[in-house]
């Protein structure tokens, strides 16, 4: 009975037939303009741009090209907003609005959960257990804090700053709209938000929800363009604190445009973070969350686990499991309940993963990927691994931003924190120990922003995220989080 | 006949080397599999898998032939209502009712399963398990079902525990021996991996993991355990060992999920009645009220299924 070499077998057989999510609850208009002071219009230019599904390559619907003119007209309701409304109310009358907006968003949770998945690729079982429930956290944990924040920080006086120019990645599009939105308007500040590109939607159905809270106009400005109008909201004379999501090419761009103003800014940028795993590790369990460090949401997670570090010992064990757990892995439509990894964003995106794959190939390493279908239209890339590879390497160095995992073996602890800390990056961490006492230990090392131990990628509104080196400038969420958009007095 | 009287090249594993578990993490991928969504036929073919999978149960105090007897016409006719119905894999009672089962299943091929070994408690000598055993297989049992010394295994005393195994795998001879481990009483999933590493190279052909008399009985998270030290144990030797959750499962969406676990963890090789088994007193019923509604389109009544 045995097959050859002992190996478990996951093709034929019984197979999950389709299970879609329906679609006829969603409701998308066929264009959207821009949201300033409370109402969508139209862009200044005319312009509109087409949003496209990445599993079919159809377009969805178009999105207004907001340009310089936009973005100023929006910081003018934003600053409106802020001197003769939101700047000057109670502060836990703004919290009632924003705890509207969040239980508006849980009502609407399954319309938000298809509209992510069919504009950015990702599996609706993704965006309806994370993304959504996620945001609408966020809301209702900074709505809490906007008639504390003399709690937040005892002893002085935290004041707002005025206008918040945000722009937010299409990885995590209405989960990064609610990180920068809900503890910027908690403080009192108001926004002009810029969604990415390839994924305006669900920020602009958040502006339906923001609308429908009745928050006054202009507190919250969502303005859809490509990279120019991000650039216009960052550097618009009237913005007061800048925060920024993305690449680190950008955020070093936008740090230079700051440099000599007198703008708060935060910056989340990219990463390449080390999970660890030890011999002494829930090997299976390690197996799990290596899974879902470098495969959730089809790897475009600036925290992913892109770099396995496995000791020795354990590493044929390590790898053998998880080329069998990446087997069972469905590759498809992300409206199917049943997929765990969905299409990749963009073909710009893909083009990008699929050249790092040629540059693993072309330094010698050995790639291997699962052997599932992948539908024909669309943006696919199936479960990558790279092994035989070392520190010297660019898919070890660089941020792929894709299902590729780079796999390097160690012997000892120390060795492990030195190629851990080895890259110009250091968002994020995992270690795998059933020892409780080298969890300590490797996370007292680690130079990364989050380090997870035995579990990775969790994430709650209460705990703060951000990154060392070139993984970025401050803090988003939990109590941190509040800091970046207060200015603090006597 | 003493303990170390058993001959046998079978040697007892270092437990020290298997692997930890970690509950949290174990607890999120069974919560994963149980958002797979099954439909139409995928699902028509899991639920008449797991009809073909069950090992229809009774054991009680209370057993008499004739309760025995009716649930054997159970097990050969399920549902006569629905055409192209597998039928269970075995019946399981008391080693006295062997005879009974075989007598009521003469010329159908259907498995008579007698739990074995002092059944629940264990809590007895060696001669008297082995008697107990012997007598069962002797009246026609096709599989052993035994239960391990838990005391002894909790006090540490691996040896006692695999070398009991051993001899009650030889009192079996050629039928099947499933080991129940009663994770219930072993407590932590580092305890039911260790079992059931010890189990499977003491000779078992199956783990199965409770009795049904302790709870908590069967679990998705001692049985995803089970089932990836099954997995290390083919890796290592080889060697397919079979499955067997029990006492709990009574629901055919509970039991799908089962089959999701088991497929996205042993693979296909697994998924037939040879390697698994659910332990089951009532679970056939809400499976066959599950497939009506595949064909009707309406649920009926709890009345119109047999309940012997």
């Amino acid at each position: 009975m045995a097959t050859p070499e002992n190996k478990l077998a996951f093709d034929g057989g019984w197979e999950y037939d389709p299970a879609p999510e329906s679609t006829d609850h969603v409701n998308i208009k066929k264009r959207y303009g821009l949201f300033i002071n409370g109402e969508f219009v139209a862009p200044e230019k005319g312009k509109y741009f087409d949003t496209v599904n990445p599993a079919t390559e159809e377009k969805i619907c178009r999105v207004a090209e907001g340009t310089e003119a936009d973005i100023d007209k929006a910081v003018k309701a934003a600053r409106e907003a802020y001197q003769t409304s939101w700047g000057r109310m109670k502060p836990a009358e703004r919290g009632k609005y924003i705890y509207r907006i969040a239980r508006i968003m849980q009502e609407r949770a399954r319309e938000f959960s298809v509209i992510e998945s069919l504009d950015g690729g990702k599996p609706i079982r993704e965006s309806r257990d994370v993304d959504i429930p996620l945001a609408a956290a966020h809301f209702f944990y900074y709505a809490g804090w906007a008639d504390k924040l003399e709690y937040a920080f005892p002893g002085r006086k935290a004041k707002s700053l005025g206008v918040a120019g945000q722009v937010i990645p299409w990885n995590f599009p209405l989960l990064m709209a609610a990180w920068k939105i809900a503890p910027a308007i908690a403080c009192g500040n108001t926004v002009v938000l810029k969604p990415a590109e390839t994924t305006p939607l669900t920020a602009l159905k958040l502006a339906e929800v923001i609308a429908d809270a009745g928050l006054p106009p202009g507190v919250v400005n969502i303005v859809t363009g490509a990279g120019a109008a991000g650039a216009a909201v960052v550097q618009h004379p009237d913005v007061d604190k800048v925060a920024f999501t993305g690449s680190t090419n950008v955020g070093r761009s936008i740090q230079k445009a700051l440099a000599g103003t007198n703008k708060k800014y935060t910056l989340e940028l990219g990463g390449k973070a080390a999970n660890i795993i030890f011999a002494d590790a829930a090997i299976d369990q390690a197996v799990e969350g290596i899974v879902n460090g470098i495969f959730f949401n089809q790897g475009h997670v600036c925290c992913a686990g892109s770099r396995l570090l496995v000791q020795e010992s354990v590493a044929d064990e390590v790898i053998a499991k998880l080329k069998d757990r990446m087997e069972t892995l469905i590759v498809g439509d992300p409206l199917d309940k049943n997929t765990d990894i969905g299409a990749i964003n963009s073909l710009m995106q893909l083009e990008k993963v699929q050249s790092y794959l040629k540059i693993g190939k072309a330094e010698g390493a050995e790639m291997h990927q699962s052997s599932c279908r992948v539908p024909k239209k669309g943006y696919w890339c199936r479960p990558t691994i790279f092994t035989g590879v070392s520190q010297s390497n660019r898919v070890v160095q660089e941020e792929i931003f894709g299902p590729v995992l780079a796999i390097q073996t160690f012997r000892r602890e120390d060795e492990a924190i030195i190629k851990a800390n080895n890259t110009p990056y250091g968002l994020s961490g995992g270690v795998w120990t059933d020892k409780g006492s080298k969890i300590f230990k490797m996370t007292q090392d680690m130079r990364a922003g989050v380090v997870w131990a035995n579990t990775f990628n969790k994430f709650d509104p209460t705990s703060p995220f951000g990154g060392y080196k070139e993984s970025g400038v401050g803090r988003e969420g939990g109590l941190h989080g509040l800091d970046a958009y207060v200015k603090l007095g006597a | 006949m003493a303990l170390n009287a058993v001959k046998t090249s079978l040697q007892l594993p270092d437990l020290s080397r298997v692997p930890a578990v970690d509950e949290v993490g174990v607890n999120e991928r069974v919560a994963r599999f149980q958002t797979r969504s099954i439909k139409t036929a995928s699902k028509v073919e899991a639920l008449k898998l797991i009809l073909s999978m069950i090992d229809l149960t009774t054991l009680e105090g209370q057993d008499t032939p004739g309760k025995v007897r009716q649930m054997c016409q159970k097990a050969i006719h399920l549902h006569d209502a629905l055409p192209d119905l597998p039928h269970v894999a075995a019946v399981c009672v008391y080693p006295t009712m062997v005879h009974v089962a075989k007598d009521a299943l003469k010329g159908h091929n259907i498995n008579i399963a007698s739990v074995a070994t002092a059944f629940p408690s264990g809590m007895s000598t060696l001669s008297v398990k082995l008697d107990d055993t012997r007598m069962a297989v002797d009246a026609g049992a096709t599989e052993i079902d035994m239960v391990i010394s838990r005391g002894k295994f909790l006090s540490g005393d691996y040896r006692y525990v695999f070398d009991e195994i051993v001899a009650v795998k030889e009192a079996c001879g050629d039928v099947h021996l499933k080991v129940i481990l009663e994770t219930g009483e072993l407590g932590t999933l580092d305890r039911v991996r260790r079992a059931s590493v010890l189990a499977m190279y003491a000779g078992a052909d199956f783990i199965k993991t409770s009795t049904g008399k302790i709870q908590p009985a069967a679990t998705m998270q001692v049985t995803l355990v089970m089932l990836q030290a099954i997995s290390d144990f083919y890796r290592e030797t080889g060697k397919m060992v079979g499955m067997k959750p029990a006492g709990g499962i009574s629901t055919a969406k509970l039991a799908v999920h089962y089959l999701v676990m088991l497929r996205e963890t042993l693979g296909n090789a697994w998924m037939t009645p040879e390697w698994f088994r659910f332990g089951a007193s009532t679970l056939a019923n809400d499976v066959l009220m599950q497939l009506m509604k595949q064909s009707t389109g309406v649920y009926q009544s709890a009345d119109y299924f047999s309940k012997d």
